[in-house]
């Protein structure tokens, strides 16, 4: 076992070199040392990706297949009949693209809305924005799921019950991304706010020519987090929706599961056609959420 | 708010006297969250508590009740059997998690540990799948009759545990598939903060000719409080409001037995229309959840000053 063909992870060491500077010890026990820490983590691993590979697996099993004993990890003649008869059924393309216009609409709103009151709280001194930013704290304390019902009456009397409207707006504002895009400006020193405003700039436009691009990183972060938190949400839209034709993946999935006789190949192809999107984006983006303080805010 | 003089030649200006006079602009900015924030937090929450006096059913005239709703609240089994199991719940899901995604962490930065890299996207991929996602594939995996692990255990001798028939292991599956997917998040947090104990201690430490074990329990862990405080307040939140893996994994079942307390509130608020009583409810989880947050709160403030 040679280290030199070890991946190296792409994002976290380049801006903690101190990451890399483990102790460094006697050369001589270096295999005898690595052998116990890597078994446990390949088990662990492997204990850890194996759910997900025979879910992905048994999807492709034609559905006469699902059931036939010995159970074997590899179907012997794989097949797409599951996602086609998943995409086909109960209008689940519909289903998807409704998920994808919240997650986008959702997704844009949140990471703007989330930097302008990040940058706020970052680089302006008053008493208010201390008061505002306790008041978003409590949002974390208190999940939407303690006030359903309320809630619920909130935006019924708002007239956007049954609309996307609806499922968008309360979700907005999150505390994650505010304490994200606050966390982040805190580290923009003030001396390029002051050199603007010297050169005669207007607040607003520092805001936007300056500070906005040059968050870009975090605006993606956040942006793939909030795109999966849409995606994967459920008691909300369940409630916001009645009319089927705007369902969402999740529930769509979900009324498959709740059906008196469970279709299995349906279900399992729509939930792996589900995984899909975010897979894709957390493959091409990956250093930005492994990379990511997610907990930047959240430890202040 | 209108003056306006940049003190250039003050080498140091006080923050609080630099900034504070600016306004309009900090408002414009926050005003969008200002807004969304009274809609959609401050309104429910305060209808909310009102209701939670009244009988209201959702549509047309309600009647100011009292307390009644928080007294029936408390004479009323299914709540008490919802609230008990979702306390379970937590104290299974929390300890689990804490322990498997630090045991994660340590392996994903050790040094010794080869292909960390690899194996770190490999438990993050289980937090992507929405919740609903792994409620199924737990399921798909624990089938009674068809599932791959009753299965295994068969080939190796056993008989078929009844994993969906049995109210308290069909929860044990719930703790299962729930750290599991969580394991990546409370991963990441770890990681970085692991990543920040200096190195130096770590040095000094292994000069004195302190094991790994000792290392971990002297430094990693103390030095880590913080991080672990936070990822005990978040899974204790997540834990007490969760609800799509029960109602994929098993609807709840066997029976009513594994209904927690968000599934009580949709049921009562919504299917049985009583928004007064829900409301009581969510009430109740709310000072949980608050009284959890003020305990954390508390210990961590006093092992910060330690």
């Amino acid at each position: 076992m040679t280290t030199t063909d070890m991946p190296r992870p792409l994002d976290a060491d380049a801006k903690r070199p101190t990451a890399k500077k483990r102790p460094r010890r006697a050369v001589g026990g270096g295999l005898r040392r690595a052998i116990a820490p890597t078994t446990l983590l390949w088990i662990m691993a492997c204990l850890y990706g194996f759910p997900v590979l025979w879910f992905i697996l048994s999807s492709l099993k034609p559905s006469s297949d699902l059931f036939s004993y010995p159970l074997t990890l590899v179907p012997h003649d794989p097949t797409l009949s599951g996602f086609k008869a998943a995409w086909d059924s109960a209008n689940f393309s519909q289903y998807f693209i409704n998920t994808a216009i919240v997650c986008v609409i959702t997704t844009i709103l949140t990471v703007g809305v989330s930097c302008c009151t990040g940058y706020a709280l970052a680089k302006y001194d008053n008493r208010w924005l201390k008061a505002f930013f306790i008041c978003i704290l409590a949002t974390t304390m208190l999940p939407g799921e303690v006030m359903l019902a309320p809630e619920f009456l909130v935006v019924r009397n708002l007239g956007l019950y049954n609309s996307f409207a609806g499922i968008i707006l309360p979700a907005v504002l999150t505390a994650t991304g505010c304490f994200m895009f606050r966390q982040f400006f805190l580290t923009v020193p003030d001396e390029l706010v002051e050199a603007a405003r010297i050169d005669g700039a207007r607040e607003l436009a520092i805001f936007a020519r300056i500070m906005v691009p040059i968050s870009r990183p975090i605006m993606l972060t956040l942006a793939i987090l909030s795109f999966q938190w849409r995606w994967n949400d459920y008691i909300w839209p369940l409630l916001m929706l009645n009319d089927p034709n705007k369902f969402t993946v999740q529930i769509g999935i979900q009324s498959i599961v709740g059906a008196q006789n469970i279709n299995w190949s349906v279900l399992l192809g729509a939930s792996v056609i589900s995984m899909i999107p975010l897979i894709l984006v957390f493959l091409v983006f990956q250093r930005y959420v492994m990379g990511a303080d997610i907990n930047a805010g959240l430890k202040d | 708010m209108t003056k306006r003089a940049p003190d250039v030649s003050a080498s140091r200006p006080s923050p609080s006297r630099r900034r504070s006079k600016y306004t309009l602009a900090p408002l414009v900015l926050i005003a969008a969250n200002v807004v969304l924030f009274s809609l959609f937090f401050v309104w429910p929450a305060v209808i909310g508590l009102v209701y939670s006096f009244t009988n209201y059913t959702g549509v047309g005239a309600f009647q100011y009740i009292g307390l009644d709703n928080y007294h029936n609240l408390f004479g009323d089994s299914t709540f008490y059997d919802a609230l008990s199991r979702t306390l379970l719940y937590a104290v299974l899901f929390v300890p689990l998690n804490f322990v498997v995604s630090l045991l994660a962490a340590n392996l994903v930065v050790s040094k010794n540990a080869k292909g960390g890299s690899v194996a770190r996207v490999i438990f993050f991929i289980p937090w992507l799948l929405s919740p609903i996602v792994v409620g199924v594939l737990w399921r798909w995996m624990f089938g009674e009759n068809f599932g791959l692990v009753n299965y295994v255990i068969e080939k190796f001798g056993g008989g078929a545990v009844p994993w969906q028939s049995d109210a308290d292991l069909s929860l044990l599956v719930v703790v299962f598939a729930a750290s599991w997917a969580w394991t990546g998040f409370s991963m990441l947090l770890f990681i970085a903060a692991i990543k920040n104990v200096p190195v130096s201690y770590y040095e000094a430490a292994s000069l004195d000719g302190a094991g790994p074990w000792r290392q971990f329990f002297s430094i990693t862990l103390p030095s880590i409080a913080p991080t672990s405080f936070i990822v005990i307040l978040l899974n204790t939140i997540n834990a007490m409001k969760e609800y799509p893996v029960f109602v994929a994994l098993n609807n709840g079942g066997p029976g009513t037995s594994n209904n927690l307390l968000v599934q009580y509130i949709y049921e009562t608020g919504f299917k049985r229309g009583q928004i007064g009583y829900a409301s009581a409810a969510s009430f109740v989880l709310m000072l949980i959840l608050m009284a959890v947050a003020i305990v954390q709160l508390i210990v961590n403030r006093r092992v910060e000053n330690r």
